[in-house]
């Protein structure tokens, strides 16, 4: 059991939420299950996927997030089979799969569009990967049975994927992938044609199934939201490259790059020059601070002089009426300029004296405030010195 | 304050113009398209005469229901029991069939791996792909049959090609053969066969072919079990389009047949124009058009069926 | 990007396309041979073009198909298109059955049946052959495919734009001629196109309503080939291969001109 895992713990804090017993990635003895090895995929001149490797392990639930275009697809459809590596490989379970044409991997996908055989009822759908395997019938439908069971589809299984709701759909195509028992199960966009209220519901369902079956999920997806819900780690990627692979947590509050901070969830970016570095705390000059920022927690070493960006997620952000008692660090005034109310957070846009805004939010804790904030109000806005992340890229 | 919403009033002329929107081409059909055939089932049921028209009874609407009643009377079933007797009628009938089945399979072979291909091609080519495929369809059709006159005949220019080649000694002996007549209608119903098809490939997800790989079934397996149930509207349409018109054809075998190619548009034709048998010509044309009843109520389904989806 | 596109299809493309051209191309290139021989080729010559142009029962019959094609394709055009409103706009009306069949019937009724079962009417209502009984006869035969063509435009259209339209106080029958009519205008052109060029190929339906003083040019090529292949039918074969392309290229740029300016 090694819980000390390095950058995920600090002394007694933790970052994120933790899968305890589940770290395979930390152990320098596991071998991985999938290896990307150097693996470039070239349309023309263009590279989809530049030089990448990835190891990933076997029972994770394994993310790749990043915007339409940065080659997550191609990642995963080049594991499907679909296509082929223009350089390097990739093993499975200590398999190289170069050569390899979809319909012999031991790996199955769910698709983006869910691609159900309009011709065949639900039960049909399920069965067809089995049939394909020439297992015998009456396994086949023990099969299908079991895997109506597991998404709950029983009485829908002689209908037709037309005469089904989206969510349903989402299950048969889940069925259909999870059939085989493949070693991989790959997700493409597995959510991203549910309403949210679904969507939601469908994310811990997966988990659950995840952990249950013991099975290798892949998912892609372009909803930061959903990798986080769900991933036990997370791979960002920007231009065929992988930018960071880290658990959530991590990803969130400790962004290897300007680029993470600013796709996963809202955050402020200050622009600095480092005017004093410590062992994991440095002093910043800020052009919109009145006086020099100090941050804590630093990961990398800084030099003097060093321009740097400083991040700072919108709910670390403190914000009052009254000036802060004397002493506290890292002080801003400004003027609340928009409000924005959503219920459970209400997110303030306030304006310093430099022009700059601040994007500020504060959860709703109380549903009375005595003295609620309004437009216009003088305020200020104040963070700890662990609160801000310093970005050298 | 609160308005129902309701129907726009569109007043008495607006109702009357749009009672008409289906009824100037319902009745124009009505007229041009159905009526005619109950005159030609009428008029199968008379008999020859030397005359002009050369039939009798004549129909004449002047006479009345009186006239109906005794044009009715004289109804002979003449021509009828001379299609059953005679065997050239029947052999014709037979004939025309197995030239039009023969073709349609013909066309669908290679009809198939084209639209297939259309379907798959870039997208930015697809509408070039299209027209190169409407564009013979808009130049006639005479002249596409008369085109392959000059090709296949003895001194034509495909024996003269082989023989410099050295493929073969002997000039072809294809024209005023079947096989010449297979070769026009293959060439002049591509189009027809082609269009369907891709229509229905194209809208075809390619995305199943790859969940089908991907479930463990090789691509020539999945092109079975997946792309052709799929496309079988459009081959359905397609073999329709091309087998319907290709039973009563009269200009590509009368071009580019012999004179023992037998087909039912060309014993008409003769029928009618040479021998002047106005009532055997309808009773030929009637039972051509109970043989195609059934094609052709089931291509109007299938057309009805894709414009219900569509909208 | 699923759609692989191999060396099969390509192959399957360029032969398909072989096929439907060269043909074609071969009459074409040998209506200007000099030799009267086919396979003989006896040098470039445009006298077979100069001879058509002194053959006045052909430039006749030409004259007269032109006119037919044109009156036939403007009534098949307007009868086509308020047909395809009929079945597009009108849901479930008493004949709507026998509707559909008549105007999907005449798409693969063997032209044989067409020409006779007119003919028969004509005669019956005894209604001189001639002119006007070929017009009525190609109107009745080319406004089916009309429907089809405006038909697959209307089943795209937009009816929000006609509702928005009447929301702003425009009466339907003025919605229909400024909202509806130019939108689907491109496919009413195509009809027309397709209604023309049908009319102007049609053989055997001419064959059996027209009558004297009536011949078609397909009519008069007809009887010409019948006895051969001469250089000389070649050379009209050419003429309207060439007209049809430049019809068909000037429509298809008309519809791309109004699709990108729809965009």
């Amino acid at each position: 059991m090694s819980m000390a895992v390095d950058g995920r713990r600090r002394g007694s804090l933790a970052i994120g939420a933790v899968r305890r017993d589940f770290a395979p990635w930390a152990d320098p003895a596991a071998t991985p299950f999938i290896r990307f090895e150097r693996v470039t995929k070239r349309y023309g001149d263009v590279a989809a996927v530049a030089d990448l490797s990835l190891d990933i392990f076997e029972r994770e639930f394994f993310c790749l997030l990043g915007p339409s275009g940065c080659g997550k697809t191609t990642l995963m459809r080049m594991l499907a089979g679909f296509e082929a590596a223009s350089e390097g490989r990739i093993v499975l379970a200590g398999q190289d799969l170069s050569g390899v044409p979809p319909y012999r991997r031991p790996v199955n996908m769910m698709f983006q569009s869910y691609a159900l055989f309009p011709h065949m009822s639900v039960e049909r759908n399920i069965a067809f990967g089995l049939e394909q395997d020439r297992l015998p019938k009456a396994e086949i439908t023990e099969r299908v049975v079991e895997m109506l069971r597991l998404v709950q589809l029983e009485p829908f299984a002689r209908r037709r994927p037309a005469q089904l709701s989206g969510g349903q759909r989402q299950r048969v195509a889940l069925a259909r992938a999870l059939a085989k028992r493949p070693k991989v199960l790959l997700l493409d966009e597995p959510l991203g044609a549910l309403d949210k209220k679904l969507r939601e519901e469908t994310q811990f369902e997966l988990m659950d199934l995840q952990v249950k079956l013991g099975m290798t999920f892949l998912v892609v997806t372009h909803d930061q939201e959903e990798a986080m819900t769900m991933a036990d780690r997370i791979a960002v990627m920007d231009h065929g490259r992988i930018v960071q692979v880290a658990t959530p947590g991590e990803i969130y509050e400790q962004p290897a790059s300007r680029y993470v901070a600013e796709f996963i969830g809202d955050v402020n970016i200050l622009e600095g020059k480092v005017s004093e570095a410590g062992e994991g705390r440095c002093t910043l000059a800020v052009a919109d601070a009145p006086a020099s920022v100090s941050v804590a927690g630093v990961a990398e070493p800084l030099k003097p002089g060093q321009e740097v960006a400083l991040a700072l997620r919108p709910e670390k952000l403190v914000l009052t009426h009254e000036a802060p008692p004397a002493g506290t660090p890292n002080v801003f005034a400004g003027t609340v300029w928009d409000i924005g109310y959503l219920g459970d957070w209400t997110i303030y846009l306030v304006r310093l004296a430099s022009g700059r805004t601040l994007r500020v939010s504060r959860a709703n804790a109380t549903r009375f405030v005595e003295r609620p904030l309004s437009w216009d109000d003088e305020v200020f806005v104040h963070f700890a010195p662990e609160a801000g992340v310093v970005l050298t890229r | 304050m609160d308005v129902a919403p309701r129907p726009p009033d569109r007043g008495a002329f607006g109702r009357a113009l749009g009672a008409l929107i289906p009824a100037v081409p319902f009745l124009w059909l009505t007229f041009f398209f159905l009526i005619p055939f109950v005159i030609v089932f009428k008029i199968a049921l008379s008999e020859p005469a030397t005359a002009q028209p050369p039939y009798r009874p004549v129909f004449d609407l002047s006479f009345g229901l009186e006239g109906l009643s005794e044009a009715l009377s004289q109804l002979s079933f003449y021509n009828f029991s001379l299609l059953f007797e005679d065997s050239l009628y029947f052999s014709s009938f037979i004939s025309s069939l197995r030239i039009a089945a023969v073709s349609t399979v013909l066309l669908l072979a290679i009809g198939f791996p084209i639209a297939y291909a259309m379907a798959k091609a870039p997208e930015r080519w697809r509408p070039t792909l299209l027209m190169l495929v409407i564009l013979p369809f808009w130049t006639s059709f005479l002249i596409r049959v008369y085109a392959w006159i000059g090709i296949l005949k003895p001194e034509g220019l495909l024996s003269a090609l082989l023989i410099n080649l050295g493929l073969i000694g002997e000039p072809l002996q294809i024209m005023n053969t079947d096989t010449a007549v297979f070769i026009g209608i293959v060439y002049s119903y591509l189009p027809f066969m082609v269009l369907p098809l891709y229509a229905t490939l194209e809208k075809f997800d390619y995305n199943l072919l790859e969940a089908a790989e991907d479930l463990g079934c090789p691509p020539l397996r999945a092109f079975w079990r997946i792309t052709v149930p799929l496309a079988m509207p459009g081959i359905l349409a397609g073999c329709l389009l091309c087998f319907i018109p290709v039973v009563g054809e009269f200009v590509i075998p009368d071009l580019l047949g012999g004179s023992e190619t037998l087909m039912i548009g060309r014993t008409l034709w003769s029928e009618f124009f040479s021998n002047r048998d106005w009532p055997l010509a309808s009773a030929v044309a009637v039972v051509l058009l109970v043989l195609l009843v059934g094609p052709i109520v089931a291509y109007r389904d299938i057309e009805a069926r894709r414009w219900e989806k569509a909208k | 990007m699923n759609r692989r596109f191999g060396f099969f299809d390509a192959t399957a493309l360029t032969l398909g396309f072989a096929f439907l051209y060269l043909p074609i191309l071969i009459l074409v290139v040998y209506s200007f041979n000099a030799s009267r021989l086919v396979t003989v080729w006896g040098g470039f010559s445009t006298q077979w073009y100069i001879s058509l142009l002194q053959n006045e029962q052909l430039l006749q019959a030409a004259w007269i198909s032109l006119r037919v094609a044109f009156l036939s394709a403007a009534a098949a055009t307007v009868l086509g298109t308020l047909a395809a409103l009929a079945l597009v706009r009108y849901g479930r009306y008493p004949g709507r059955t026998l509707f559909t069949g008549m105007v999907y019937a005449p798409l693969v009724m063997p032209e044989v049946i067409t020409g006779l079962s007119l003919l028969l009417l004509f005669v019956a209502v005894d209604f001189d052959r001639g002119f006007w009984t070929v017009v009525l006869a190609h109107t009745t035969f080319t406004m089916c495919f009309v429907t089809v063509v405006v038909q697959a435009r209307l089943v795209d259209f937009d009816r929000s734009l006609e509702e928005a339209a009447m929301d702003l106080g425009c009466p339907p029958l003025k919605t229909f001629f400024t909202i509806t009519l130019p939108l689907i205008a491109p496919s009413v052109l195509a009809g027309f196109l397709l209604a023309f060029t049908l009319s102007l190929d049609d053989l055997v339906i001419a064959s059996f309503t027209s009558g004297p003083g009536a011949t078609t040019l397909p009519m008069r090529i007809y009887s010409q080939v019948r006895l051969g292949v001469t250089p000389e039918i070649n050379a009209v074969c050419t003429i309207l291969v060439a007209l049809v392309t430049i019809g068909v290229i000037i429509a298809s740029l008309a519809t791309k001109r109004s699709a990108v300016a729809r965009q």
